[in-house]
């Protein structure tokens, strides 16, 4: 039997006070252990679908079922353990700047039950994304990389099933953003997460997704899967500006 | 003798007069200005932060909250603060039987510690990037562990730095202190000062202020950057 899907959203529509249209009608199933990238121009609704599946935003119409959960029936502290449930990665990645790099995965991990905390998580998430040498600095001393590396590791210290990332890689360098991208990959394949990716950056989905919905003004236009040729391609950033700038 | 020396000389008999009157001065200034810290860290920052919280554009919208403590943070930042202790007398008399003495006089300076930290508690943590208490909440945080484990330490070092803002207002509000009998070093200058033309003593007590507002405000700075990595 196939695993249930970590995301279910029917018939969805949220509408903004003032009458504004975040989105319309979306059906959508994300299935279990793929990525699925979500692209669109600004407006289309990217945003609002995340906002959705964190509970940031309720649905208007339809129903979102997140890890089996129907959002909109859950109270809050139904939604707070859904919560802990699900990663998220912010395109500012937000650290507490006070606070050292062990200190800010750790905090996401004492909002757990302590029964299901482990002492060593947060050393091997920090393996994981490389920068248990780093555990001690504060993120004014890290790169932007980096920073977005602990994001990630905050976002996965709890073992999440569905990460959810916002712009993940916008304010990187190309060669940067690849690592961050192979660290989303690795994250599936080592902990078997589901991983839903919103960006407008095209090299992000072909480096990463299986699958790609694309959003036109509240609406899901395709869904696509990714060519296999197409995916894991990357291109540097000198052979882009070559590409794109050369005569 | 020269100027100076005479000075000097002036000085040290007064001191020796009063030396004893000083140190008692010095140590009541002490108790009002540590007991009105005290609440304004145990009230006045839970006060900030509820004003925060409460406010319509904030994780915990509550508009009857949030006006009404508004509101009594303004009425009571806003009255002279003479006044204040005046309009606060029937209080004092019923919370302490008397409104006479340093424990009686500490109540009003009390008050204002609350609202005036409370107001900056507040300032603070609407410095704080609005990311830190929404990543906490997708973390799946209650209110309390997004004040205490997230905006807290992301404010701490500005809200050291307030506190000690806030401990030389009431270094400052507490000289007036002395007519409702609070003592402290204000009424000292005045008193023994001010009043049995001893310039020199006045002069010399005010010099003691400044040297108390330099140091809080050296320790202050001191202790806020060691805590601020930004």
């Amino acid at each position: 039997m196939l695993p249930p899907s970590p995301v279910e959203l029917a018939r969805v529509g949220v509408a903004y006070p003032g009458g504004v249209q975040g989105l319309a009608e979306v059906d959508l199933t994300v299935d279990d252990r793929e990525i699925l990238g979500v692209i669109g121009e600004s407006g289309a609704g990217k945003s609002t679908l995340l906002n959705l599946l964190t509970g940031e935003v309720a649905a208007t119409s339809g129903s979102v079922t997140v890890l089996g959960a129907d959002i909109g029936r859950l109270d809050r502290a139904g939604l707070r353990r859904l919560r802990r449930e699900i990663g998220v990665v912010f395109q500012g990645v937000h650290l507490l700047s006070n606070r050292t790099v062990r200190q800010n995965v750790e905090v996401a991990l004492s909002l757990r039950p302590r029964r299901e905390r482990t002492a060593s998580a947060v050393d091997e998430v920090l393996r994981f994304v490389g920068l248990d040498h780093r555990a001690d600095s504060y993120p004014a001393q890290l790169s932007g990389g980096q920073r977005q590396r602990v994001g990630i590791a905050r976002a996965l210290v709890s073992r999440p099933r569905l990460l959810l990332c916002d712009e993940p890689t916008s304010a990187l360098d190309a060669a940067t953003a690849g690592e961050v991208l192979d660290l989303l990959r690795d994250a599936r394949d080592r902990f078997g997460t589901t991983v839903v990716v919103v960006t407008h950056d095209l090299d992000v989905v072909r480096s990463v997704c299986d699958r790609v919905a694309l959003f036109e003004d509240g609406r899901l236009v395709d869904v696509l899967t990714v060519a296999p040729s197409a995916r894991g391609q990357r291109e540097t950033y000198l052979d882009r500006a070559r590409r794109e700038l050369g005569a | 003798m020269t100027g100076v020396e005479d000075v000097f000389a002036s000085l040290g008999a007064s001191l020796a007069e009063r030396g004893d009157d000083l140190l008692d001065a010095l140590g009541e200034t002490g108790y009002m200005l540590g007991v009105s810290l005290a609440a304004a860290v145990v009230f006045g920052l839970p006060l900030g932060a509820a004003v925060y919280l409460t406010r319509p554009s904030g994780i915990l919208p509550q508009r009857i909250v949030w006006s009404v403590a508004n509101f009594l943070i303004n009425v009571i930042r806003s009255f002279p603060f003479l006044l204040l202790v005046v309009f606060l007398v029937p209080v004092t008399r019923a919370v302490y039987g008397t409104t006479f003495g340093t424990p009686a006089a500490t109540f009003s300076l009390c008050v204002v510690a609350v609202a005036v930290y409370g107001r900056l508690v507040e300032q603070i943590l609407r410095e704080v990037s609005p990311g830190i208490p929404r990543v906490a909440q997708t973390l799946g945080a209650t209110v309390p562990q997004t004040v205490w484990r997230f905006l807290l330490p992301e404010a701490l070092p500005g809200l050291v730095y307030a506190l000690t803002s806030a401990s030389i207002s009431l270094l400052s509000y507490s000289t007036v202190l002395g007519v409702v009998g609070g003592g402290g070093i204000g009424d000292f200058a005045l008193r023994y000062g001010y009043q049995e033309y001893d310039d020199v003593l006045m002069y010399f007590t005010i010099l003691v202020i400044l040297v108390i507002v330099l140091v809080i405000q050296a320790v202050g700075q001191r202790i806020s950057v060691r805590l601020d990595h930004r």
